[in-house]
């Protein structure tokens, strides 16, 4: 992302968000800043909401937006009130296996979701403590795992199906869906596939035909404007077996490195990313 | 996801984002990104207390005096530091490291020592020369990560075998060996590390030696003693070293990263004569020869400064920090127990029953404590019940901290096993590739 900035003509610096980040925004003068933090104060408006106390032009959702956005069972809430579908979910704290009794959580869970189930914890990323559980048995390892994560975990029903990410670029009503990209894993699409290749086999454009591409791209962009995202966001989708478009994450700072699937999109769609990245400062600095 | 059909570019080829991926040596897939390195990538941060890595105290260096070394080394022996140099080393070093190692009773000629990138690079060539895969390194339970890490890549089997708080159990051995050759296995060396275990913190005793050099003769077997931490004993004079007691029997391996700085990468084999040879024929083949600049600067460091007297004040510090860390220990963790090391770096700790020291890691990331998970340093899943702590690099006061840190982790963590009666481990969890932050 820095690289191809520099290649549109941006001067582009890097800064941890440490002590020195406050002191660096001062020295910014007309700049405007790209928050790459992943991961929570990164993507739950943390960061956004220091942003807009310094009063400094920023790129992508603000803060109170990507707060919406993170906390995955009120972003459900709003899918669901805009007809948009998300798999079956609990989001249940670890208190509450411990005050009624984790066996008895744990069975009415999969009486009500079935099996399997998609483990994970209510804040995160990068598939850190998630497992995909196939049998009852399996569920008290996951859970732990979870846990380590965070206090909460959210237990989603697993959808099966055709899994794309839609990159959505711009805001509001001039928002475009970039082309799917379609993540075909050899296996579950953990940490260890995402971040060593060879398991995942990327296809962009996704191999699906003009009527399900139009349905995923439209559930994307519905998400993109009901929660108010602005300037980019990646909505990663199951189209199951029925084709119906099961929106399962939403990114408002999706990832930016060479392999990341933004990057794959804007390339399928035959933009230049130089051009891509550098209107998305133009946007930010004329706000 | 391959059950929807595919559409109407069905025979489309996606990409992996690896275009060489389907040229790698097989061995090359066994090297993976995984979850826990990803976590030591937020343990660096500044906020967290590391009790993970075996940095040495590098601030208790004297950093100005150093430079100033650094600066006249370039300006008047620039034309050699900055050239290639021989591929067995600096003749000159090799003479200062059998000064070194005369301190643990090695008596060895300059000719028998090969100058290394780091004692790390000789493990590596070790296992060039000796190891085809399927061959078997004995090792001791737990050994050390970057070794199992080597062993791995050559595709070597590693057999543990126990130790006590004597270190290596010489029946134990004698049975391990014995069993082997009855099955009949091809075991090419024991790998120890002799002094101040890494990262069981145990030293082998003095009765133990030559017990232990004898098993391994009669079984024709060779030792590879790894020995970085000797000097830094708290309490006591060096042990003699097994290479001392065998000069056929033993490759021995030393370093200046523990007992000066690990940035210079420079640390040494000393081997029997025929070894030696190919151990230089190996080195050149992978690096042509060690850095001269590190070579000379290690030479200038021996010469000019006093760095007996410096290993002494490394002691002090490190005791104080090795008490703070049994005193917080004590305090905080009293149902998990451990090991008093009186050397070296690290505390081998038992967790209370029923955690796994490797789930547990996130959480304790999340509350800005690491530590390494005992199932690093075993090749077979065991050690899970372990984690290792370094008190090496910390503060005495981030060390107290860190384990107050961990005390809550691990109660938080007993509750959560109390809740779902499972620890949550995998079954055959394997050894995590080494890395700079398992040093």
């Amino acid at each position: 992302m820095q690289e191809a900035l520099k290649d549109a003509g941006a001067k582009v610096t890097l800064h941890d968000v440490d002590s020195d980040l406050i002191p660096a925004i001062s020295a910014l003068g007309d700049g405007v800043v790209w928050p790459m933090l992943h991961g929570a104060s990164g993507e739950d408006g943390s960061l956004q909401g220091l942003l807009e106390m310094l009063n400094v032009p920023y790129v992508g959702t603000r803060a109170r937006e990507a707060r919406v956005a993170w906390v995955k069972s009120v972003a459900k809430a709003v899918c669901a009130r805009e007809g948009v579908a998300t798999p079956d979910y609990v989001t249940l704290p670890q208190s509450l296996f411990r005050e009624v009794g984790a066996e008895q959580v744990m069975d009415a869970v999969v009486a009500k979701l079935g099996l399997p189930l998609a483990i994970k914890p209510a804040r995160g990323g990068s598939a850190l403590g998630v497992s995909l559980v196939h049998q009852r048995s399996d569920l008290n390892r996951a859970l732990v795992h979870c846990f380590a994560y965070d206090a909460t975990a959210l237990i989603e029903k697993a959808v099966t199906g055709t899994e794309v990410a839609v990159s959505v670029l711009g805001t509001g009503d001039t928002a475009r869906a970039l082309p799917p990209v379609e993540i075909s894993a050899h296996g579950p699409y953990d940490f260890d596939a995402r971040y060593n290749p060879g398991r995942v086999e990327y296809f962009a454009p996704a191999r699906l035909d003009d009527q399900q591409t139009s349905v995923v791209t439209e559930a994307a962009l519905a998400v993109h404007r009901e929660l108010h995202l602005r300037d980019l966001s990646r909505v990663d989708i199951i189209l199951d077996a029925d084709g119906v478009p099961q929106v399962f994450d939403i990114n408002v700072a999706p990832g930016l490195t060479e392999t990341s699937l933004f990057p794959q999109a804007v390339v399928a769609a035959d933009l230049d990313l130089s051009t891509v990245y550098a209107s998305i400062v133009e946007a930010a600095a004329a706000r | 996801m391959k059950d929807l059909a595919p559409m109407s570019t069905s025979d489309r080829h996606g990409t992996r984002l690896d275009p060489w991926f389907d040229s790698y040596a097989a061995r090359a897939h066994r090297m993976r990104a995984s979850e826990i390195r990803a976590l030591f990538a937020v343990a660096s941060r500044p906020e967290v207390v590391s009790l993970a890595g075996g940095m040495p105290y590098i601030g208790g260096l004297p950093l100005e005096e150093l430079s100033e070394m650094s600066r006249r080394l370039i300006l008047e022996q620039g034309e050699v530091a900055l050239q290639y140099g021989g591929g067995q080393g600096d003749e000159g070093l090799r003479e200062q490291i059998t000064e070194v190692m005369s301190l643990e009773g090695i008596a060895a000629h300059p000719d028998d020592v090969v100058v290394t990138t780091g004692s790390q690079q000789a493990l590596d060539l070790v296992s060039t020369i000796f190891l085809d895969p399927g061959d078997v390194v004995v090792a001791e339970a737990p050994s050390y990560v970057g070794a199992l890490g080597v062993f791995r890549a050559h595709e070597a089997d590693v057999v543990h075998t126990p130790m006590d708080a004597d270190g290596l159990i010489p029946e134990a051995l004698d049975k391990t060996l014995g069993e082997l050759a009855a099955a009949g296995r091809r075991v090419k060396f024991l790998y120890t590390v002799p002094n101040f275990h890494n990262p069981g913190g145990v030293t082998l005793s003095a009765e133990r030696r030559p017990q232990v050099v004898e098993i391994c003769e009669r079984h024709r077997v060779l030792i590879l003693e790894d020995n970085p931490y000797g000097l830094l004993g708290f309490d006591r004079e060096p042990m003699p070293a097994l290479r001392s007691l065998s000069e056929n029997g033993v490759i021995y391996l030393g370093s200046f990263s523990k007992t000066f700085a690990p940035g210079y990468r420079v640390g040494w084999a000393v081997a029997p004569h025929a070894v030696r040879e190919k151990l230089v024929l190996a080195s050149e083949a992978a690096i042509l020869s060690p850095s001269n600049a590190s070579q000379l600067a290690i030479r200038a460091y021996l010469q000019h400064f006093d760095w007996q007297g410096q290993i002494k004040k490394f002691q002090v510090q490190y005791r104080e920090r090795r008490d703070a860390m049994i005193t917080s220990l004590e305090e905080h963790l009293p149902e998990a127990s451990w090991n008093v090391p009186d050397g070296g770096f690290y505390v081998w700790v038992k967790l209370p029953e029923g955690l796994n020291a490797k789930t547990m890691l996130p959480r304790a990331v999340t509350a800005r404590v690491a530590y390494v998970s005992g199932t690093a340093f075993y090749a077979d899943g065991q050690g899970s019940d372990h984690m290792r702590l370094s008190f090496c690099y910390p503060t005495p006061e981030r060390i107290r901290e860190g384990v107050r840190r961990l005390a809550s982790v691990v109660d938080a963590e007993m509750e959560t096993v109390r809740i779902f009666g499972t620890s949550g481990g995998d079954d055959g969890d394997s050894v995590d590739f080494p890395s700079p932050d398992l040093a």
